[in-house]
């Protein structure tokens, strides 16, 4: 769930706000967006793709709170992580044509 | 929580209906593609998307397969040959084989458009999947280019109906602004999804059922609803249900003995659960496709990578989340073109019943992906061509709201009955394995008992007319899982008989007599009817 607005990287573009599908974000003028309801949080990482300054970290637990340390979060390199895993950059999509899933068919085991 | 001055009736007076040709109810895939093709049709658009067009939905938060397979091929008879066995007779050769080469077709045109397809070890394009954030951001565009307006965070609450009873226009919230929207159409297309019952899967807490129940509160019929003892592995502490893993996994219980059951995966943890403990370990994977796992579905690794574990050498926990008809392929019954019973409404994708492609089985990302696209298409134009032949007298039309449970209570005096406890209870009976993976007829009536009772009770005193619109949404949500949730068990008490996604423990065998669809319907009282014909069972 989410568990992170840096407020010192936030830029204030509310790009996470708009682009959550579970609106667990409040807007705040010319301030970093409050998590005015975390527990609706779906652990889908889609707020981290967006942010275009890796400001935002999801804790992969998807029923409990986890308090984090943004210190220890950058110092482990895990802010932006599944941005840069994707490929994309500063909220722009990129990184399709790298992607291996046909790996996974390669063999003939499992068929879509 | 703030209580607004107004109540939703007086705030959806006040708004401007905007006029449209064709709305479309939900921006995943099958959405978007119903508004590109309305549009290309000449049609005025506007889709109505929960989320943001892009992250709503199930494919957005995941890597999606599909079948690509050109016309004439080998690997497109293989494919009908696989989906024909797996469906258990209720499939139909002819839907299949369509849904595949309409797909074919646009999955070449998204390439032409600048999609940016991976080559594979060959040196070929790989069009046989699509990574689900980037292709809605993709078709996000395409809809910019094509005129179609979008209204994102603005899930549609309620459906409009003419004098006749045919779908008009639809009345939503924006949940950012908490203003009220009012949008008066020729046709409407629900695009909306399943209903995963807020389970807590990848990327399907959106997916409540919010169109089954606005189609069903105009009186459209569903089929398929049994089909839904659908659950996805995932680790015990993430939300990550990417099945397609654990085809190289080993499963164990508490103390490490290996698990029986060769290839029937969630029937693996699924028995186990009821024991105990589950834990898997994906140590059947090399590390040539241990490294297109990872960078294929960057999702389920960040979960891991996040808590230190390395899945393919570490047992982990897992657990089973619920995917109802999102997986499952109940849905509204629909034509050939996509038209459900009801005049003017049209389905497409998870919303629809997917029975004539994936018959009794699940389908899987593949065939689903596939078929949102493919009936998304079919759907949209069918929407543009009734909208022409209305022609300008749908303008002059005065649609009236149909909303019941949750924006306009029967009762005068009521207590305080609020949506989280109706969802609570809806959970309570439909997210047990033990219920609704294992079905019996005795806990199945019980199940149905309990629901019918919490309806009456919603209907009278669940309301949330004065509430910001993140509440108005919840309450809906509540309603719309309740009527699902009774259509689902209704239609599981009357298949007497283990097919498919119906696991019936007290009828462990499938009936060729039953080899028929079942369809259901109704709010206040819900109904449950079989086709007439027996089908005949697809050799």
């Amino acid at each position: 769930m989410i568990e992170l607005v840096s407020h010192e990287r936030c830029i204030t573009c509310q790009a996470c706000v708009t682009a959550c599908p579970e609106n667990v974000f409040d807007k705040v003028p010319h301030r970093p967006p409050v998590i005015a309801r975390p527990d609706d949080c779906q652990t889908c990482f889609l707020c981290e793709l967006y942010c275009p300054v890796d400001a935002l970290y999801v804790s992969p637990f998807a029923e409990r709170h986890v308090a984090v340390d943004e210190a220890e979060l950058i110092a482990k390199g895990l802010l932006g992580g599944f941005r840069r895993a994707m490929g994309w950059e500063g909220g722009h999509p990129a990184g399709t044509d790298r992607d291996l899933t046909y790996r996974m068919f390669e063999d003939g085991r499992v068929a879509p | 929580m703030a209580v607004q001055e107004k109540s939703f009736d007086a705030r959806r007076a006040e708004s401007a209906p905007k006029q449209v040709d064709v709305l479309v109810i939900g921006g995943g895939p099958a959405g978007v593609w119903a508004a590109l093709t309305a549009a290309e049709r000449g049609a005025s658009v506007l889709l109505a998307e929960k989320g943001l067009v892009g992250t709503g939905g199930a494919t957005a938060a995941g890597n999606t397969t599909t079948i690509y397979a050109g016309p004439s091929s080998l690997e497109r008879e293989a494919a009908i040959k696989r989906r024909l066995q797996h469906a258990q007779g209720l499939a139909d050769r002819h839907w299949i084989e369509r849904v595949i080469d309409e797909s074919f077709a646009r999955l070449n045109q998204l390439a032409d458009w600048g999609y940016r397809y991976p080559v594979d070890q060959h040196g070929q394009s790989y069009r046989g999947s699509l990574r689900g954030a980037d292709y809605l951001r993709f078709m996000r565009r395409r809809l910019r280019k094509a005129g179609v307006e979008v209204l994102d965070q603005s899930p549609a609450l309620e459906l409009l109906l003419d004098d006749d009873g045919a779908a008009a226009g639809a009345v939503g919230v924006n949940r950012l602004t908490n203003e009220v929207w009012t949008v008066h159409a020729g046709a409407v297309v629900v695009a909306s999804g399943g209903c995963a019952f807020l389970s807590n899967g990848l990327g399907t807490n959106g997916l409540t059922g919010d169109g089954l129940l606005m189609a069903g509160e105009a009186g459209a019929t569903f089929s398929g609803m049994e089909f839904s003892g659908q659950y996805g592995i995932s680790p015990l502490f993430a939300s990550v249900t990417k099945g397609i893993m654990y085809f190289w996994a080993t499963f164990t219980d508490e103390d490490g003995n290996e698990l029986p059951g060769e290839g029937d995966r969630q029937g693996i943890v699924a028995r186990q659960l009821l024991k105990g403990r589950c834990f898997a370990v994906i140590d059947k994977a090399p590390p040539y496709l241990q490294q297109g796992m990872r960078v294929g579905q960057p999702n389920m690794f960040i979960a891991f990578d996040r808590t230190g574990i390395d899945p393919f050498k570490q047992r982990f926990e897992v657990a089973l989340r619920y995917e109802g008809t999102v997986r499952g392929p109940g849905g509204l019954a629909i034509n050939d073109d996509g038209a459900t019973s009801v005049v003017g409404l049209y389905a497409a994708g998870d919303a629809a019943s997917r029975e004539n492609m994936v018959g009794a089985a699940s389908g899987g990302g593949g065939p689903n992906a596939t078929w949102a696209l493919s009936t998304g298409i079919w759907a949209g134009r069918a929407a543009a061509e009734f909208v022409a032949r209305l022609g300008n007298k749908h303008h002059l039309r005065k649609p009236k709201p149909s909303g019941q449970v949750g924006l306009r209570p029967t009762r005068e005096t009521r207590t305080e009955l609020g949506a989280r406890e109706v969802i609570k209870a809806v959970q309570s009976e439909i997210l047990p394995i033990a219920k609704n993976f294992f079905r019996r007829e005795e806990p199945l009536r019980q199940s149905l008992a309990a629901l019918d009772g919490v309806w009456a009770a919603a209907s009278g005193e669940l309301s949330a007319a004065h509430l910001p619109a993140a509440e108005l949404v919840r309450a809906r949500e509540a309603a719309a899982m309740l009527a699902t949730a009774r259509w689902v068990v209704a239609s599981a008490v009357e298949r007497r008989e283990t097919r498919g996604l119906n696991r019936r423990d007290d009828h462990p065998k499938q009936d060729p007599a039953l080899a028929r669809r079942l369809f259901t319907g109704g709010l206040d009282s819900v109904w449950v009817s079989a086709e007439a014909q027996s089908r005949a069972l697809a050799s």
